[in-house]
């Protein structure tokens, strides 16, 4: 089987410079113009049947390709089994919900508030928990998820089993109107969300935080030995990786304009995850496959109904029997930073 | 720079695995830790760098009461480990396992560079395979790398677990050669946990036997390879004929 993650890192290292700001540039216009390939001839066999293309673009696909790159710090980065990720989507969704329809600040006001709060709630969840391993910390996580959905479900200031309805759209941003009409820019914002986390997490990784959650990956306690503040870096993963969480959720809430419990059931933890896994744990470049290629699959057989999820499951079952590690594995390292070594 | 072990009661789960063990280590020492499987020599060895709690007794370094320190801190005050199964980061490189024994110090590149050099003159063969992924050496090679990683940190106190286990007698010697040659030329002292009697107590200065959580005797290690009991029940017949 071709190593598509070791083609693509080549294909990347024989670019010069301008190659590849030319390269980036062309990606980036292409993925602007996904918004209107439904209605360009040639492309039009992407529209998704029955659900609308554009509002399908923002969620699931970038939403999931943005939580996919949060629970990957988590999952892939420092090894924590999470089950519980919709919980940090759902209080940032909640934020948006309540503070835009009791107050007046909007969307772009409130969005470092839900993300200073799904970081909050990490830290509440993680202190206590991250002392946990493997097993028992999937466990108390798919439990935190739980119990967020049913806090919201059973209390008054979230509407309970009806949600909160009539959240404001974020507002214009010169001539870019946020409204029905114009998903596609939601799409764009959510594009925006993505390079900042992919930015982020990149940074992250080749730092003194990247390199401690790699060994605590690899094994813990001897990450411990060598002097590496576990406890911190974990929390660190799990704080970081809930506030891409949250940003997605005050995005979703605007967007959808009603929210319910039902939205942030155990399911988008689980479909979260396997965007992770389908795409490649620890990669990046993996898990916005995965997460595109999950989200966008089950839309694009919408008119399969019943048999829908089957074909779904089925596409996912025979993905992973033949590229267990992901599409897009974590790279297999035998020879490590000799390149570098030779351009010094 | 005093190691000094207490009293030292430890559990896991119900079962007592130490059972108030007292051992000192003095600056610029070998001590080993002898005995048979399950004595409590790796549960000491966790103990004194934070990976199991203390349940009572005293764990003092330097005067200070080390015991509820969380383990990155120890590292941090020079106590050091070359964990029993040699605990490489197999999908790091050599360098980068290196460079993560001396994590808790920010990067202070000349400083990092002259750690290097010490290291790689002990294990030459480190150097060689800098680039290589841990996982890919083999179990000498791996002995070694762990014993490197755990010298970046400029340990005081260097503790190892077995460094013998599982390696062929050309490279058991090899590496016991290593370790006298730290404590002599680097000056480091040395707490050794060895199931190889043998090699253990002719490199070592003073040794502690072990038996299901206590210490049954102590004495210099020359006295102790011409102690009967102790040449019955951990050296073989004759063994000390080598």
């Amino acid at each position: 089987m071709i190593n598509l993650r070791d083609a693509g890192s080549n294909f990347w290292d024989k670019l010069n410079r301008v190659q590849r700001t030319t390269f980036i540039l062309v990606i980036l216009g292409f993925v602007l113009l996904v918004p209107y390939m439904d209605t360009f001839g040639p492309t039009s066999f992407v529209n998704t049947p029955i659900a609308s293309f554009r509002d399908a673009l923002v969620y699931p696909v970038g939403m999931f390709v943005l939580m996919g790159l949060g629970l990957n710090i988590v999952v892939g980065k420092s090894g924590l089994l999470d089950l519980g990720y919709v919980a940090f989507f759902a209080i940032g969704a909640y934020t948006q919900a309540i503070l835009s329809t009791t107050t007046s600040l909007n969307m772009w006001e409130i969005l470092p508030i839900g993300i200073g709060l799904a970081m909050l709630s990490g830290v509440l969840l993680g202190l206590p928990t991250l002392r946990l391993r493997g097993d028992y910390l999937a466990i108390v996580t798919l439990g935190f998820g739980e119990i967020t959905r049913i806090v919201v479900l059973n209390s008054n200031f979230t509407g309970g089993t009806n949600g909160i309805p009539n959240i404001p759209p974020p507002p214009k941003i010169g001539p870019i109107v946020f409204d029905i009409m114009n998903p596609q820019n939601y799409f764009y914002v959510v594009i925006l969300m993505i390079l900042l986390t992919i930015w982020m997490v990149r940074r992250l990784s080749i730092r003194r935080a990247g390199r401690a959650w790699e060994a605590i990956r690899q094994d813990e306690d001897v990450a411990m030995l060598m002097g590496v503040p576990t406890l911190r870096y974990k929390l660190w993963s799990f704080t970081i990786g809930g506030g891409v969480g949250g940003a997605a959720g005050v995005l979703f809430a605007s967007k959808v304009m009603v929210i319910a419990p039902g939205m942030f059931d155990f399911q988008v933890s689980i479909l979260i995850l396997a965007c992770v896994v389908f795409g490649g744990i620890g990669n990046i470049w993996g898990v916005v496959l995965g997460g595109v290629a999950l989200a966008y699959i089950p839309e694009r057989i919408r008119f399969l109904t019943e048999t829908r999820q089957l074909a779904f499951g089925l596409v996912l079952v025979i993905m992973m029997n033949f590229r267990p590690d992901g599409m897009l594995p974590r790279k297999k390292r035998e020879k490590i930073g000799e390149k570098k070594k030779e351009i010094k | 720079m005093r190691l000094e072990i207490k009293d030292l009661h430890v559990f896991y789960g119900k079962i007592e695995a130490i059972k108030g063990i007292s051992v000192v280590v003095n600056p610029g020492e070998i001590v080993t830790l002898i005995g048979a499987n399950g004595a409590g020599k790796t549960t000491t060895l966790k103990t004194i760098s934070g990976l199991r709690p203390v349940a009572s007794g005293s764990i003092t370094f330097d005067g200070q009461d080390i015991s509820k320190m969380p383990a990155h801190d120890r590292v941090a005050l020079g106590i050091s480990q070359a964990p029993e199964g040699r605990g490489i980061f197999p999908g790091m490189s050599v360098l980068e396992n290196l460079e993560i024994g001396k994590y808790f110090r920010k990067d202070r590149k000349h400083e990092m560079k002259e750690d290097l050099e010490k290291v790689y003159h002990l294990f030459p063969r480190l150097k060689e395979r800098a680039f290589q992924a841990g996982g890919t050496l083999s179990g000498g090679e791996q002995q070694m790398l762990a014993i490197g990683r755990a010298l970046m940190a400029r340990p005081k106190v260097l503790l190892l677990d077995e460094p013998s286990m599982g390696l062929a007698p050309m490279m058991i010697a090899n590496i016991f050669k290593i370790i006298t040659e730290i404590n002599t030329e680097l000056g480091t002292t040395i707490l050794l946990v060895e199931q190889n009697a043998q090699q253990a107590l002719q490199r070592a200065h003073r040794a502690y036997v072990l038996e299901t959580g206590h210490v049954v005797k102590e004495a210099k290690a020359s006295d102790l390879l011409n102690d009967p009991d102790v040449r019955a029940a951990y050296l073989g017949t004759g063994a000390g004929a080598h």
